[in-house]
């Protein structure tokens, strides 16, 4: 219930002179003392401080204060900070309105004194407008399942599912692909800086991955279905055929299969049968790609291990989170795009894949001399890929030490390289190995020319004042990037929001980095953005830590700000039904005044598009109803009382 | 009123953060102005244009999430609609439609929030204040 005879307690910080150095932050606290409700009004010189924070307790305490305005620095730095004060001090944390008077008044008009404590005035006065009319809010609680669904088993799928295991939670791990190991276990090269070899990763996991019992692995198989909300989702799961009951014993059932492809990633011969890419691989069982294979079944009257009569079957799994580490995909250059399509013209990928079957690069049967790669094919350009890929300057640093172990010259064209970290130690590495940097500019890329047979690049090296340097190379590499996957399906499943680079979006980089805007979903790895193997692991960890912090107690807190309807007032027009993106909003049968809308608080998110369309004004913000909000405008705008 | 008021909603978790980061990277902007959060720029209710015209502001300035918006994919076609409205609601009580202008502020537009914040007040100072009966 609302009283209208609230106290509020008022406190004004200086910042130490951030603020008081502009705004009069005594003329503010005076101000303040004369707003309707306002108990005491007060300033400090650092409220966050223990001492200011101990002050606010205190007043709430001894003074038996109902509500309070700490006016100071942005919300997002210490709004949560004195909604706790209010909480120690045994008031309600939401009966609180944090004014920013640092961020969007003193720091912006240092040259209009007078009128930026105007301004602050302005802004408590609609802070102890909000407050004045405010109510107290619980968190809601919901039950929460204690098992995690984890989408993509690469390495940090992998590394999620298996952190989620060892917090005592149930992981289940869906992989598209018929094998795990993700992009990871097809790059066999040292991941920087630790040395380690990347093939050798993935068989850890999986060893790790194998002595849990509480993870379930679902290999070729795909998420169908996602329903409900944190703590209590329920996930359908798609598991396609293998095709194979088991392992064939002593015999490599490859050559049973009649069909043959060429792999478009490998670029070798394959038949239908998929079996497992190396020594250590999970499953051990081969599988039969569908998309090749025309069930002649000459394989199956070979070996009773396959049985061609095997079906889809889906899954029902309740679960109360969600990771989402679906990876990324390379970045594939247009055709002509610094020469690609011409012999001899490669990418990152290919040479590293090359490098680690070979241990060298090889050019008409002869062992390349010189090669040149160039960097940011693909990344940072005006048209395109905005975004820098981040981890292909160190691939293509480490590909290089690799290639001039067995004598081959590296010449790198380079707009930036940004070996950033320990990952200088390679640039450094190469360098003294050998290598030749040359920056060129975005405005004057490198052009590669291949005439008579012979591969000829040309830049104009900024270095050296912008030389035209030409170079005659046995083979081109282009340094790419990573680009998101595309996962429309998925993403229509789970509608977490994808950002300008074609990424699964965090709510915040550094507040909230793995955390999506669907509580209960959190994303982790190259899904996110380009990561180096390090950076994937780390994600993935967090977002296992972050999962379980809001399931693993069995129950979950949600934020009370979301929508509710105050059924007197509800016509039923079917607006708000129609505009939530939620589907948080349903229907029924109110007594005695037939049909109504209704929010459902756990799935609710607070964004606040149905107040804005109800035509009565019936659903409102729980923390900032439509009287709050007006009353804030009124106040604010001075024409008031 | 002796001075031009506008009134500017902004939003938590973006435009609000681009706000922000005018004042960390002080890009000044005039200080005739006063800031509302909402969580997302489409839960402005029309009326609350005419609302703030009638207690004292001149004009408002919504500070739209656009495409950055987390909650919203069409975060701006529901806001654009919410302005027009706004917009149909001046007119019908004879005031300058101009009043309102909307715009997508990201979490690191603080130089494009400075100029555009100085560029609606500019634009407002040309048709100049509300008339208003107390």
């Amino acid at each position: 219930m609302q009283k209208n005879d609230k106290k509020i307690g008022v406190y004004v910080c200086h910042c130490g002179g951030n603020i008081a150095d502009v705004v009069d932050t005594k003329k503010v606290a005076e101000e303040a003392s004369k707003m309707k409700g306002v108990a005491v009004a007060r300033d400090y010189m650092f409220m966050c401080s223990e001492a200011g924070q101990k002050m606010i307790e205190d007043d709430v305490k001894n003074l038996k204060l109902d509500a309070v305005v700490v006016a100071a620095c942005s919300p997002k730095l210490h709004e949560s900070t004195f909604r706790n004060v209010m909480k120690r001090a045994g008031g309600n944390p939401y009966m609180y309105y944090h004014a920013n008077i640092r961020e969007q008044v003193s720091w912006v008009h240092e040259h209009e004194k007078e009128k930026a404590t105007e301004k602050a005035i302005r802004e408590v006065r609609a802070a102890v407008a909000y407050v004045a009319t405010s109510e107290p809010l619980e968190k809601i609680t919901v039950n929460a399942e204690k098992s995690v669904l984890i989408v993509g088993g690469g390495i940090a799928g992998m590394r999620a599912a298996i952190d989620i295991a060892d917090m005592g939670m149930n992981a289940f791990l869906v992989e598209k692909q018929p094998f795990l190991g993700g992009m990871t276990a097809k790059f066999d090269q040292e991941i920087f800086p630790y040395g380690k070899d990347s093939l050798a990763l993935v068989k850890d996991l999986i060893d790790e991955l194998k002595k849990r019992q509480n993870i379930a692995v679902f290999t070729n198989a795909e998420l169908e279905e996602l329903s409900g909300y944190i703590g209590n989702f329920m996930a359908k799961i798609k598991i396609k055929p293998r095709f194979f009951r088991e392992k064939c014993k002593d015999f490599n059932p490859e050559s049973l299969c009649p069909k043959k492809v060429i792999d478009h990633e490998t670029q070798e011969e394959r038949s239908a049968i998929m079996m497992p890419p190396f020594e250590g691989a999970y499953p051990e069982v081969p599988a039969i790609d569908t998309n090749i294979c025309d069930f002649c079944g000459q394989c199956a009257k070979a070996c009773s291990a396959i049985d061609l009569s095997q079906k889809e079957e889906i899954l029902e799994i309740k679960i109360g989170a969600v990771i989402v580490a679906t990876g990324f995909e390379t970045y594939t250059p247009k055709q002509g795009e610094f020469g690609y399509g011409t012999e001899g013209v490669i990418t990152l990928p290919t040479l590293t894949k090359i490098l680690s079957k070979r241990g060298y690069l090889t050019f008409d049967d002869k062992k390349a001399k010189n090669i040149a790669m160039i960097y940011c094919v693909g990344s940072r350009q005006q048209e395109g890929n905005q975004y820098c890929s981040r981890y292909c300057c160190n691939a293509a640093l480490e590909a290089a030490i690799s290639a001039q172990k067995s004598g081959t010259k590296v010449f790198h064209l380079f707009r930036d390289v940004r070996a950033y970290g320990k990952n200088e130690l390679l640039y450094e590495r190469a360098s003294t190995g050998g290598s030749v940097f040359i920056k060129y500019s975005q405005d004057s890329p490198p052009a590669v020319i291949k005439k008579d047979g012979k591969l000829t690049v040309k830049v104009k090296d900024l270095l050296t004042e912008g030389k035209e340097v030409d170079l005659d190379v046995d083979a081109v590499v282009l340094v790419t990037g990573m680009v998101p996957r595309e996962n429309e399906k998925l993403n229509s499943i789970i509608k977490v929001s994808v950002g300008k680079d074609g990424f699964y979006q965090e709510v915040h980089p550094k507040l909230k980095p793995v955390e999506t805007m669907i509580s209960g979903i959190f994303i982790c790895g190259t899904a996110q953005g380009p990561k180096m193997a390090v950076e994937s692991i780390c994600s993935a960890s967090a977002a296992a830590a972050k999962a379980a912090s809001l399931i693993l107690k069995g129950y979950t807190e949600l934020e009370p700000f979301v929508a509710t309807v105050d059924p007197a007032l509800c016509s039923f027009s079917g607006d708000c039904i129609k505009e939530c993106p939620y589907n948080a909003i349903y229907v029924y049968e109110h007594e005695g005044s037939g049909k109504k809308a209704r929010v459902n608080e756990a799935v609710c998110k607070g964004c606040g598009a149905c107040v804005a369309v109800c035509p009565n004004g019936a659903i409102q913000l729980k923390g900032l109803r439509n009287s709050q909000i007006e009353n804030m405008i009124v106040n604010a705008g001075g024409f008031y009382g | 009123m002796p001075e031009l008021q506008v009134l500017v909603f902004s939003t938590n978790l973006i435009s609000d953060v681009g706000i922000d980061s005018a004042g960390l990277m002080h890009f000044p902007y005039p200080a005739n102005t006063t800031i509302i959060r909402l969580p997302c720029s489409s839960m402005l209710r029309p009326e609350w244009v005419l609302l703030a015209i009638k207690s004292g502001f001149d004009g408002v300035f919504v500070a739209a999430d656009g495409s950055d918006c987390p909650y919203l994919k069409d975060c701006t076609e529901r806001t654009a609609k919410r302005v027009d409205k706004a917009q149909r609601i001046l007119r019908e009580n004879g005031i300058e439609p101009e009043r309102v202008k909307m715009a997508a502020i990201c979490s690191v537009c603080a130089e494009p929030f400075a100029n555009l914040i100085k560029d609606f007040i500019g634009s407002l100072e040309k048709i100049g204040s509300v008339r208003r009966e107390r």
